[in-house]
């Protein structure tokens, strides 16, 4: 084969391995994805699908009883209603009320149920303009 | 805020770096003046941004809390060592971090191109300090990011520095990360600096080659020390999570990882210049948005930052960044294109092109993933993120045809290898490699998780093959120098650092990776509930929890546990504990409760081996505690306020607070005693809990060979060190002080190397003789244009050598 041919068809493989991988890279992440939601829109639903629940946990909501951890959670931004949440499983160490938290879950019966060990609590490192 | 001395010195080191910016432009035709003005500018900067700091780090010592910056990220209380580590701990202080450290970068790189590169140097000189004004003006004029600013009234102490960044990697970790970052900037400077005066030979490269690496060392260091952190603090076990934070670090650093390989392949055979440009634009891109990411809020991440007035100005500079770049190497793409095509597709310069492309698919993949987020909101309207599992899916295979070709690499020499010859180097990877892979799959776990099966697999071919390079290279020297074969090794290292650095940092990378596979793929993680005296057995070991502990000091609130885990004859003690911090600043407030509604974290117990590491976090029930605690805020309350049948130290405490009421000079007074309550009925509600039998939730993790990824970090990093550390030459300031002597410098490297793959069998005698002759007529050829180049020019600030 002539050097420049080889070249195309080297180029044409490079490209096409590209193609594929993006495209899978695109399928597998809207079907792999889950729903991101804060607690407003699913307050007094009586069930949803898995959810990727984003909000932050009002100060003083937070009960252990045993095992599990129930708490209440807002809005980001604050206000709005509370939606409220058991969860069983580790908690984060910088978990407490006032933080943000990432929680996968779905709603049963008006109570975001979280699957155990998926509570993410935002690390209340850097850069916050208050006091925490 | 009023206007402070500190004010004043940052606004020279920003009209400093403005001077510089200017000067160059206004030199870059080839005034020398110009240009020494601007490069004396970036000097007097890096001295105005060193004292900036002095002051700050002063301000923190001293507990001036008169600085916002110092009562909002420290206290009296606050050790002295993390005081110092306070600064970067706020947004305005790692502002002044990632100037100061670009400062510095910059003006070690002007000097170390004093006599170079005279065209690009002035570019190169503008873009640095370009961005250092960037940074510098930004905390002038961003609005409540200045360092500098102050508070009126005075506050008696600060808000103290959050518990769970007291930690010693916080010392090191964000500085490392920065330093990271910031130095992408000088490759990234004489890139522009290149491509604009159409000087698109190696000589950039070679400039900044060392501070790529240390660019590229510093972020992995810091990427290491991040996880380490996360391994053993945050009392989850893990030490990745495809967080967005973590995932802006690691772009820019796999992106800098294949430059730091294709740049080789520029500078040996000059091809791959635009890749080469493509890659440094986007390593600085990615460095600034990692930069971008932490203060903008727009992704959500574990790592909670405060909605800051930054982020906009930063990503107005990547699109500026982004778009120049473009616009520049399009327009330059005539004088890119390469000087010479790969002769033969095995070459080393083949294996480092798919290796760039397996960088580049994996910067893709996890790119997509941490974005995804803003990618669905576009196209769908709602917000959706991906999990470890998906981007898992797309980083293991590609990891592990990454370890395969850090062990093909080395192997193969540079522009051609005959058939014949590569048999040979790769007979006994491939045995042992095959072996071990019938061995694993047989004898252990592995044989049903393909996927760790292969990395171990193709792991076990780099390293013997590493192995293999330095045995032949200490053999060969041995054969022309006599002596032992460990001082022939050794010999063969130091004459050669930059070839047995990097086969020590791919050493370092595939021993990280068989530690990260192993650890993943074969980790048991359970959750155990137990009473004080109760057993249960994970992964055939017996956790038995002996007995419940509690301290109390001014800090904190510490319950543990002692726990005795025996396998066979093996035994040992952990003692996995949880503090509950002491709010600071509410003690007037008073009570027991805000212990557990304030800041906890868990101290792990581990056992730590080279072969498993035995984990484990302790969740103590609180509820008993809790019950205690708000006992005791009545009591408390009560004993406060007063009143008929209180103990006798409570009627003082009473008068006390009563006397502060009136005469504000008594509060100091009254609180301690307020504190020193405190103390004592926590210490009580501690007592309690030994007493009551509390049940403790244990998290314990058994996680083999995971101690192999700390040591392949540090080996890594121990293989960058080598590799940039000066020769004997170097160091006694004989090192290529102008273009022509590093363009010489070089080539004889080149035509040592090929000596030494030819003494080491990796070329055959005809392959040798033919690239040896090449190189050769390269040689002559660079001092026959230099000599011609120095009859006509002389050098007016020629410097010390």
């Amino acid at each position: 084969m002539d050097p420049q041919r080889k070249r195309k068809v080297r180029l044409v493989v490079a490209l096409s391995v590209a193609v594929l991988l993006a495209v899978a890279l695109v399928y597998t992440s809207f079907s792999a994805a889950s729903e991101a939601k804060e607690p407003s829109p699913l307050v007094g639903l009586a069930t949803s699908s898995s959810i990727d629940m984003t909000g932050k946990v009002v100060p003083g909501s937070i009960r252990h009883r045993g095992e599990q951890l129930d708490f209440r959670v807002v809005d980001r931004e604050g206000g709005g209603p509370a939606l409220p949440v058991t969860y069983r499983g580790t908690v984060p160490d910088p978990f407490r009320g006032g933080r943000e938290i990432v929680l996968t879950g779905e709603v049963n019966n008006g109570t975001f149920v979280g699957e155990p060990d998926t509570l993410v609590t935002k690390c209340p490192s850097k850069f916050t303009t208050n006091a925490s | 805020m009023q206007v402070s001395f500190g004010s004043v010195v940052l606004t020279l080191a920003f009209l400093a770096m403005v001077t510089a910016v200017a000067a160059a432009l206004i030199g870059r035709k080839g005034d020398e003046r110009w240009v020494l003005i601007s490069r004396r500018a970036v000097y007097g900067a890096c001295a105005l941004l060193t004292f900036c700091v002095v002051l700050i780090e002063l301000a923190f010592a001293r507990d001036d809390f008169s600085f916002k910056i110092v009562a909002e990220h420290s206290s009296i209380e606050t050790p002295a060592f993390y005081k110092m580590a306070a600064m970067w701990s706020s947004q305005e202080g790692s502002l002044l971090l990632w100037a100061w450290v670009l400062s510095i970068a910059s003006s070690l790189a002007l000097y170390a191109t004093r006599n170079k590169l005279r065209e690009i140097v002035p570019y190169a000189t503008a873009v640095m300090a370009g961005v250092a004004s960037f940074f510098t003006g930004l905390m002038l004029f961003a609005g409540g990011v200045n360092p500098f600013a102050k508070l009126s009234p005075v506050p008696a102490d600060g808000i103290g520095l959050n518990p769970l960044l007291q930690h010693p990697s916080m010392m090191i970790h964000p500085p490392m990360l920065y330093s990271g970052y910031v130095a992408f900037t000088i490759p990234f400077a004489f890139a522009v600096g290149a491509l604009i005066t159409r000087k698109l030979d190696a000589s950039w490269i070679r400039a900044t080659r060392r501070f790529a690496l240390i660019a590229w060392a510093f972020l992995g260091f810091g990427l290491l020390l991040g996880a380490r952190w996360s391994y053993t603090e945050l009392g989850w076990g893990g030490y990745w999570a495809w967080d967005p934070v973590e995932n802006a670090a690691l772009m820019p650093w796999l992106i800098g990882t294949a430059f730091l390989h294709s740049v080789m392949v520029q500078e040996k055979r000059g091809m791959l210049k635009v890749w080469n440009a493509c890659l440094i634009v986007a390593t600085f891109s990615l460095a600034l948005l990692g930069t971008f990411l932490v203060r903008s809020g727009v992704l959500q991440s574990i790592h909670a930052f405060g909605n800051s007035t930054v982020g906009p100005y930063i990503l107005g500079l990547i699109g500026v960044v982004l778009i120049g770049s473009t616009a520049l190497i399009v327009s330059r793409l005539d004088d890119l294109r390469s000087e010479k095509r790969i002769d033969s597709l095995v070459s080393r310069e083949s294996v480092f092109i798919v290796n760039n492309l397996l960088l580049v698919a994996l910067t893709a993949a996890i790119f997509w993933g941490t974005f995804f987020p803003l990618i669905s909101e576009f196209f769908t309207g709602t917000k959706s993120s991906l999990a470890a599992p998906w981007f898992d899916r797309y980083t293991t295979p590609l990891a592990i045809l990454l370890v395969l070709f850090t062990g093909i690499g080395p192997l193969l020499a540079w522009r051609r290898v005959s058939w014949a010859t590569a048999k040979k180097v790769f007979l006994v990877p491939t045995v042992v490699a095959a072996i071990a892979a019938v061995a694993l799959a047989v004898f252990s776990d592995a044989g049903s998780k393909p996927w760790a099966l292969a990395l171990f697999t193709f792991a076990t071919f780099a390293l013997v093959g590493l192995s293999q390079e330095f045995w032949r290279g200490a053999a060969a020297r041995r054969s022309l120098k006599g002596g032992s074969m460990a001082s022939a090794l050794v010999g063969v290292v130091s004459r050669n650092r930059r070839r047995y650095g990097g086969y020590i940092v791919h050493i370092g990378i595939a021993v990280l990776l068989i530690g990260i596979a192993a650890s993943s793929s074969f980790q048991t993680k359970r959750d155990v509930n137990l009473r004080p005296g109760q057993s249960a057995v994970v992964d055939g070991r017996k956790v038995t929890y002996v007995r419940p502990t509690a301290k109390v000091d001014k800090l904190a609130l510490t319950v543990g546990a002692v726990l005795r885990i025996r396998k066979g004859d093996e035994a040992f003690t952990l003692h996995p504990t949880r503090r509950f911090y002491r709010p600071t600043g509410s003690a007037g407030g008073g009570g027991i409760s805000p212990y557990f509604a304030g800041e906890s974290d868990s101290e792990i117990g581990l056992k730590a081996g080279l072969g498993t590491d035995f984990w484990t976090a302790n969740q103590p029930s609180i509820v008993g505690l809790q019950r205690h605690a708000r006992a005791a805020d009545q009591g408390f309350a009560k004993c406060v306020r007063g009143g008929p049948g209180v103990p006798p130290q409570c009627r003082a405490i009473g008068a006390t607070m009563q006397a502060a009421l009136a005469n504000p000079r008594l509060r100091p007074q009254a609180l301690a005693r307020i504190e020193q309550l405190q103390l004592e009925t926590a210490k009580q509600i501690a007592a309690g809990y030994l007493s009551e039998d509390a049940p403790s939730t244990f998290r314990v993790i058994v996680n083999p060979l995971v101690t192999w990824m700390w040591i392949g970090g540090l080996i890594a990093l121990a293989g960058a060190i080598i590799g940039l550390w000066p020769t004997r030459r170097g160091r006694r300031g004989l090192v290529a002080d102008t273009e022509l002597e590093a363009l010489k410098e070089a080539k004889y490297r080149e035509i040592r190397d090929a000596e030494l793959d030819h003494a080491a069998g990796k070329l055959s005698d005809e392959d040798f003789a033919l690239l040896d002759a090449e190189l050769r007529k390269e040689a002559i050829e660079i001092l026959d244009s230099g000599e011609s180049r120095e009859a006509v020019s002389v050098h007016p600030d020629r410097g010390s050598t």
